[in-house]
């Protein structure tokens, strides 16, 4: 059989094996979390506890901020201490409600009701899915209730499972596969219950053959649930590119995949789905991998929502004795966000904490671009990446835009491939910011000058009428 | 926190493979060319590598200090230019030309220009056509009557084709090298080999050589021989496999785009057949590519390519 797969891509050293054997084991501290208002992406929720309130796990204490946004959860019992603004995994501070644990995790009322879903209709499980907080927790962070509420739910005809895990080092949706298959399988069965019409499929490179082996084999008896084998290959678990491997279809910043009949849910974001739905438990806690070549016991682990990263890496052994890394990353080595500091929070998307001896991209020094072309045949959307760096270094936003830099998925290929060591990548993401802030900007111009528009005219008509 | 962390925007990892690396491949590929040189043409050949890699790389690293840019010999690119521009030299060539062809590849073609990846004509390659235009008879001169070997006539095959003879030298003699020509163009076998072993390293792609090679014999098939043996000999004969693999592929002077590479390839293929079959001189290749490499911005200006999911394919 042909696996499925994308054109275009890389092949980044997959570093797998460091944590892959390390079976999920739950970690738990007393002490402060921390929840930041925004994690992920859309509106920063709008708090609804204040300093001093006695709040219990799975309380909801922020409520989502707008149509894309999601509610922010306690993960522990205890008392707020502060709504104040503390450093998050980007580096730059934003505001977080600090909850100190009392250790008793007493739950909120309704957590852990268990429910029948093939009794709820779609909307009470759109509803559930919401008032749990779920949001894309592969990393994107996108609220789930919105990508489950699509403006024309008929037309989706696949719910697909991202089990990829293209990122390297990353291990956490491996073993989640591997030890709960039925919790992602339930998550599937519980989306198509809101698009009965749609098929199942759930994607797994094919680097993770005892995954797939036991996906298959709780999958045998469920004729709408199709596993796909897809091919070890950067970043093939890209929304677009996962779209393409399996489904053939094309995609483009300007089309929501639901408009192309697809909705793909990380694995881990439908077991979630599953829990919150099937077991009344709202998303608390989830599964992050510890790795790297400086840390001294990779694992995985369990962790709140809200515990710090220099508690969990310290519970879970530290880094190796006589060692200064050089380098932590929260996330994976390719898309994942280089850290100041380890006391920030586990958010949602929150997938891995990384430490490495040697810092990979300060010990190879930019230099001159030989026109190679490497980067144009990895770009896995088609682009010319050297040519958007050089309107990028221009600042150029036209040239970026009419080379189609808003098309760039940010996935590092370019850059990890570049044998002069250019920081593509890095450069667009720059100019993708500057362009979206100009479209808005535009945007409210545009209206602006519509309203003003409008006002003249209803001035002139006054005037005639006073005439 | 103790100490200072490294913070930069991702990806955090890197491809194993630098500059360095590639022309480091580039050179690896080229020691069967060389090889074979030194033992047709004796160390006389080697003298020439010897001189024009010294002269590329202390002209690059001179340029450097004098302009008090970053050094940037230790790339290996000048290395790269020096070998090629050699083996385009005819084995008695006055040492002082192809110290003069290095000089003026690395300062004029390259430096001027900006340095590694900015110039618009291959270094070696531009210095080659300098040279032929300014002594054309010591660069056409193959006689080797000097350097005592076996000599022939000193007519390379491909002026003998030109001059309607085809057959004093077998397929298998312009397949080993035992015929005249300039000191690395002679064997086809050492020139494939090398070429296997930059496409089994991925430091080019078979679409600029294939392309080139397939479109010059079609073409020269159709509009000349019509007979295979000659299109074969003519295959073999002259630059035409040194160019294909190491000229025509030099990245900076060929398209990033992939239908560019195509065109650009096929562009080749047709230039040199019209060169060899109707033009003045036996060989083309040189000026082929060097006159493909100035239509290098405008093939690559049509052929970006269309953004993934922007290509017109609709939805299933
Ligand atoms: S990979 Fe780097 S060196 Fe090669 S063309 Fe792209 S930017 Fe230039
Ligand atoms: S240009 Fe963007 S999408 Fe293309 S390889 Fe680079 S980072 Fe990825």
């Amino acid at each position: 059989m042909s696996l499925a797969t994308f054109k275009g891509g890389t092949h980044p050293y997959e570093g797998k094996e460091l944590a892959e054997g390390s079976a999920i084991r739950k970690l738990d501290f007393e002490g402060n979390f921390f929840f930041p208002l925004s994690q992920g992406i859309g509106a920063p929720a709008k708090p609804v506890v204040a300093a001093g309130d006695h709040v219990k796990a799975g309380q909801i204490i922020a409520e989502a901020g707008g149509f894309v946004s999601a509610n922010v959860l306690s993960s522990v019992s205890g008392t707020v201490k502060a709504i104040e603004p503390r450093m998050t995994a980007n580096g730059l501070d934003s505001p977080c409600i600090v909850v100190e644990s009392d250790g008793l995790y007493e739950t909120a009322e309704g957590v852990g009701e268990k429910r029948d879903y093939t009794k709820l209709s779609g909307e009470e499980i759109i509803d559930i899915v919401k008032k749990a907080g779920i949001v894309g927790i592969g990393g994107a962070g996108f609220p789930t209730h919105v990508k489950l509420s699509p403006r024309f739910p008929e037309k989706v005809d696949y719910i697909i499972a991202n089990g990829s895990e293209c990122e390297p080092m990353l291990t956490s949706d491996y073993r989640l596969m591997l030890e709960e298959p039925e919790k992602l399988l339930g998550g599937m069965k519980v989306c198509l219950q809101i698009f009965p019409q749609a098929k199942g499929i759930i994607a797994i490179e094919n680097n993770k053959p005892e995954a797939i082996k036991a996906v298959k084999e709780i999958c045998a008896h469920e004729p709408n649930v199709e596993v796909v084998e897809l091919k070890t290959k950067y970043p093939e678990g890209g929304e677009r590119q996962l779209i393409y491997a399996v489904t053939g279809r094309t995609i483009n910043s300007g089309v929501l995949p639901a408009d192309a009949g697809c909705i793909v849910n990380n694995v881990a974001t439908l077991a979630a789905i599953y829990d919150a739905v099937v077991n009344g438990i709202p998303l608390m806690e989830k599964v992050i991998t510890i790795s790297g070549d400086a840390v001294k016991e990779p694992c995985n682990v369990r962790v709140r929502l809200g515990a710090s990263y220099d508690r969990i890496l310290e519970a879970v052994g530290g880094i190796k004795e006589g060692i200064t890394p050089a380098k932590y990353i929260c996330g994976g080595p390719m898309m994942g966000q280089a850290l100041f500091s380890l006391s920030i929070p586990v958010t949602k998307p929150s997938s891995a904490l990384l430490a490495f001896l040697y810092d990979e991209v300060s010990e190879n020094p930019t230099t001159a671009c030989i026109r190679c072309g490497r980067c144009v045949e990895v770009c896995p959307e088609f682009l010319v990446p050297t040519l958007l760096a050089k309107a990028a270094e221009n600042r150029d936003l036209e040239k970026f835009e009419k080379l189609e830099g808003m098309e760039c998925v940010e996935c590092g290929s370019c850059s990890y491939i570049c044998p002069a060591r250019r920081p593509l990548t890095q450069s667009f993401k720059v100019m993708r910011k500057k362009v979206a802030e100009q479209r808005r900007i535009r945007a409210a111009e545009a209206k602006q000058r519509e309203a003003q528009a409008a006002e003249a005219k209803a001035q002139a008509e006054n005037k005639k009428e006073e005439k | 926190m103790e100490g200072l962390r490294n913070i930069s925007s991702s990806p955090h990892f890197r491809s194993k493979t630098d500059t360095k690396a590639i022309m480091l491949d580039v050179i690896l590929a080229m020691l069967p060319a060389m090889a074979i040189s030194v033992y047709r043409f004796g160390l006389r050949s080697l003298l020439i590598i010897v001189v024009t890699v010294g002269f590329a790389v202390l002209s690059e690293y001179l340029w450097n200090l004098l302009m008090k840019k970053p050094q940037t010999v230790q790339d290996l690119s000048a290395v790269v230019t020096g070998i090629i521009l050699a083996l385009n030299m005819p084995p008695e060539i006055p040492l002082w030309i192809p110290a003069l062809g290095a000089v003026f590849a690395i300062i004029v073609v390259k430096q001027l220009y900006g340095g590694i990846g900015q110039n618009f004509m291959n270094p070696a390659l531009a210095a080659r056509c300098f040279l032929l235009i300014s002594f054309a008879g010591l660069m056409n001169d193959f006689s080797c009557a000097k350097i005592g070997f076996d000599a022939m006539t000193g007519a390379t095959p491909l002026a003998m084709a030109k001059s309607g003879d085809m057959f004093r030298y077998g397929l298998l003699d312009l397949f080993l090298g035992n015929i005249p020509g300039t000191i690395g163009e002679v064997s086809a076998l050492a020139l494939l080999v090398g070429g296997a072993y930059l496409l089994f390293t991925k430091v080019i792609n078979w679409r600029i050589p294939v392309v080139y090679i397939g479109v010059f014999a079609v073409f020269i098939y159709i509009f000349g021989y019509h007979d295979l043996y000659q299109v074969a000999y003519q295959v073999l004969s002259g630059g035409l496999i040194f160019g294909a693999f190491f000229m025509a592929t030099d990245y900076a002077t060929s398209p990033i785009t992939v239908k560019g590479q195509f065109i650009y390839a096929a562009f080749l293929g047709i230039l040199t057949g019209l060169f060899r079959l109707f033009g003045g001189a036996p060989e083309g290749v040189s000026y082929a590519i060097i006159l493909g490499n100035l239509v290098v911005p405008l093939i690559e200006k049509y052929t970006i390519p269309k953004a993934f999911g922007k290509g017109g394919r609709k939805a299933k």
